[in-house]
């Protein structure tokens, strides 16, 4: 009997255990953990500009992601100039309220690599973003634009059809810009190994509209057999997509360049027959590859500067036949979903 | 005044004929040497992508020649256009949307004008503080991004198509504007005033010549100028892209205007040499293009060119002690 009752009273101790069990799994540790990691951190990003479709998108996710975890949020708009985004981290740097993550669009490959060394050995980690840059960042996270290079010379072969020989002219941005020089080595690589195809002329924009649109002008003059025309950056595109229009080439002359992927910029434009191909930045998960990398980062105890990984974006070339209502994003929606005005 | 050069003889080569007889020279070489360049259409396009730039430099002429600069052209022409796009946006009625940037325009006009004619503020800083102040006004307060799109089916979009005789509009335009600069400054009296301001502005007031209203009129010709520009660099492209503000446009206008012979110390020059100016620059970057000559060495080819030509000025036409007192800006 008295055994029986210690196995009785066993049982009860193990039920009570059993039902004690769930009060134990509402105390888990890890959002403690989380919190602490991570509540009241400050992330900065400095694009080239805040003016951009790109930029905007990034900056909308980042903070819905980063106000949730109760952190602070903060951007710095260089406007295109290269000594304004330098000031900008500079400050960043040798302020007392430092930032724990510096997320950085570099305009080139050299210019911010000295200052983000600095960064990181005040304790700051560095995210890359979109522009390659000589430095080890604590991720770079963007497109690969070798492989974006690549996926424009495929669509313009594609679109080129039944051409033969497919002329093709490039627009290309500068010869400074890591961007540009990647995509260059990407476009080349493919039509490169293409019998039939032959690029007739590679003008630069200097990413400016009129400027595209004024050597497009001339391209086609030159060769108006021209059935395809790689752009590199749908900010300029517009003017070789003129220059197209103005000749009376938009049936004959196929336009493929490269952009964020937001709706008015893009998928707007390849609906009107403005733009024949787009490949697109997934934006959101990019920025979502940025707000991992940024959660990651704060809770390794890593010290900044340890591994410099890539996180590309997967890029998809869109075209009319393609094009879904989801091909794009819509930085008004964004916009007002983030409580940004 | 127009220098009196004569055709032979010392004096015959001023800078105007220098750059004009560059001008020529390079396109004779490139209509022999360039298969396509001596066409029509191609100089069609030659004339085409000056005429935005010719536009700016008429109305950066006007103010040179009174002894002045307008630096805010550039921040006028973009933001203004690209407020007016956005307002349209908004759900603005169009013709209080031009009524509305129209105001603005010749509102800035006007207080360039004012700040340097009788609040005595040199034209470089009072023109750099208003573009500062234009850009960043309509940045921050009207548009949301760096780029705004013409609406659908507008009027400027469909400017943009408009051409007579396969000529785009652009080029009548600029053409009109340039005559009508010429008759101004030539055959009115207040635009032979301008000349006799910038040459010697006390003199000319003096004389009993309005001077601070002339001068405050030609910063808002110049304004308005610029806004007409970025109407039509909107309806070719179809967007107004904002980022031109911090190109180098800016010294490409004082550039075509400068090298066409009008002196920065003013008193000097006309339409022509902005035409001569235009002319060149025109020439020559369609020539580059054709050979697919990278920017960078563009740059390096056009600026030697300038250089050459402003020395080659330097050593015919030595400054004399009038020139030299006075001093450019």
């Amino acid at each position: 009997m008295k055994k029986f009752l210690s196995i009785l009273a066993a049982g009860a101790a193990i039920m009570a255990g059993a039902y004690s069990a769930p009060a134990l799994a509402a105390d888990d540790p890890s959002p403690a953990v989380y919190a602490s990691a991570l509540k009241g951190k400050r992330v900065m990003l400095v694009p080239m500009a805040m003016g951009f479709d790109l930029a905007q998108g990034w900056a909308a996710i980042l903070k819905r992601e980063i106000d949730a975890f109760g952190g602070t949020f903060e951007t710095r708009d260089p406007n295109w100039s290269v000594e304004a985004g330098a000031q900008a981290i500079t400050e960043a740097i040798s302020s007392d309220n430092k930032p724990d993550v510096l997320i950085v669009m570099s305009p080139d490959l050299n210019s911010y690599a000295k200052l983000m060394k600095k960064a990181q050995s005040q304790g700051i980690y560095v995210i890359l973003i979109d522009n390659p840059a000589n430095f080890k960042a604590d991720a770079y996270v963007g497109s690969d634009w070798t492989e974006l290079g690549r996926l424009e010379a495929k669509a313009v072969i594609a679109g080129c059809k039944a051409a033969s020989p497919k002329k093709i002219g490039l627009v290309q941005g500068d010869q400074v810009n890591a961007t540009s020089l990647y995509q260059y080595a990407g476009i080349m690589e493919v039509l490169g190994k293409e019998k039939d195809v032959e690029v007739v002329a590679k003008p630069d924009s200097n990413w400016d509209a009129t400027t595209s649109r004024n050597v497009t002008a001339t391209m086609l003059q030159q060769h108006p057999d021209i059935c395809g025309i790689i752009d590199f950056w749908d900010g300029d595109a517009s003017g070789a997509a003129a220059a197209i229009r103005d000749a009376g080439l938009q049936d004959k002359v196929f336009l493929v360049t490269t952009g964020g992927g937001e709706k008015k910029a893009d998928c707007d434009k390849i609906a009107d027959g403005t733009y024949g191909a787009v490949v697109t930045t997934e934006l959101a998960q990019e920025s979502h590859n940025m707000v991992t990398m940024i959660k990651y980062l704060l809770q390794s105890g890593q010290p900044p500067g340890t591994a410099s990984p890539f996180i590309y974006t997967l890029m998809k070339p869109t075209t009319k036949e393609n094009m879904r209502a989801d091909s794009c994003w819509d930085l008004d929606a964004l916009k007002a979903e983030a409580g940004i005005k | 005044m127009v220098a009196k050069g004569r055709l032979f003889g010392p004096g015959a080569f001023n800078q105007e004929r220098i750059v004009l007889a560059t001008a020529i020279a390079i396109f004779a070489v490139a209509s022999f040497a360039l298969p396509g360049f001596f066409t029509a259409e191609n100089i069609v396009t030659i004339v085409r992508s000056v005429s935005v730039l010719g536009i700016l430099s008429l109305g950066m002429a006007v103010v040179i020649i009174g002894r002045g600069i307008d630096l805010s052209m550039v921040a006028i022409m973009a933001m203004s256009v690209a407020a007016y796009l956005q307002l349209l946006a908004n759900g603005m009625s169009d013709g209080a949307a031009l009524a509305l940037v129209l105001a603005g325009v010749i509102g800035i006009g006007l207080l360039n004008g004012f700040l340097v004619a009788y609040a005595e503020v040199p034209a470089l800083f009072v023109t750099l503080a208003s573009a500062s102040f234009i850009f960043g006004y309509v940045r921050s307060q009207v548009i949301g991004a760096d780029a705004v799109p013409v609406p659908r089916a507008h009027w400027v979009a469909s400017l943009g198509s408009v051409q007579f005789l396969d000529i785009p509009i652009e080029v009548f335009i600029f053409a009109a504007l340039a005559l009508a600069m010429f008759l101004f400054l030539r055959f009115t009296k207040w635009g032979r005033f301008v000349y006799y301001a910038g040459d010697n502005p006390v003199a000319a007031r003096n004389a009993g010549m309005p001077a601070r209203p002339m001068l405050v009129l030609r910063y808002v010709i110049s304004a308005m100028f610029a806004f007409i520009a970025g109407i039509l660099t909107a309806a070719s492209l179809h967007s107004m892209n904002t980022r031109v503000v911090n190109s180098t446009l800016l010294y490409d206008i004082v550039l075509v205007a400068v090298i066409g012979g009008i002196g920065l110390s003013g008193g000097k020059g006309g339409v022509r040499n902005v035409l001569i100016g235009a002319a060149l620059t025109g020439v020559l970057l369609n020539a580059m293009t054709i050979i697919d000559i990278p920017l960078i060495y563009q740059n390096l080819i056009k600026s030697t060119i300038l250089l050459a030509a402003i020395i080659f000025d330097g050593l015919i036409n030595p400054r004399d002690e009038q020139t030299a007192q006075q001093g450019d800006i």
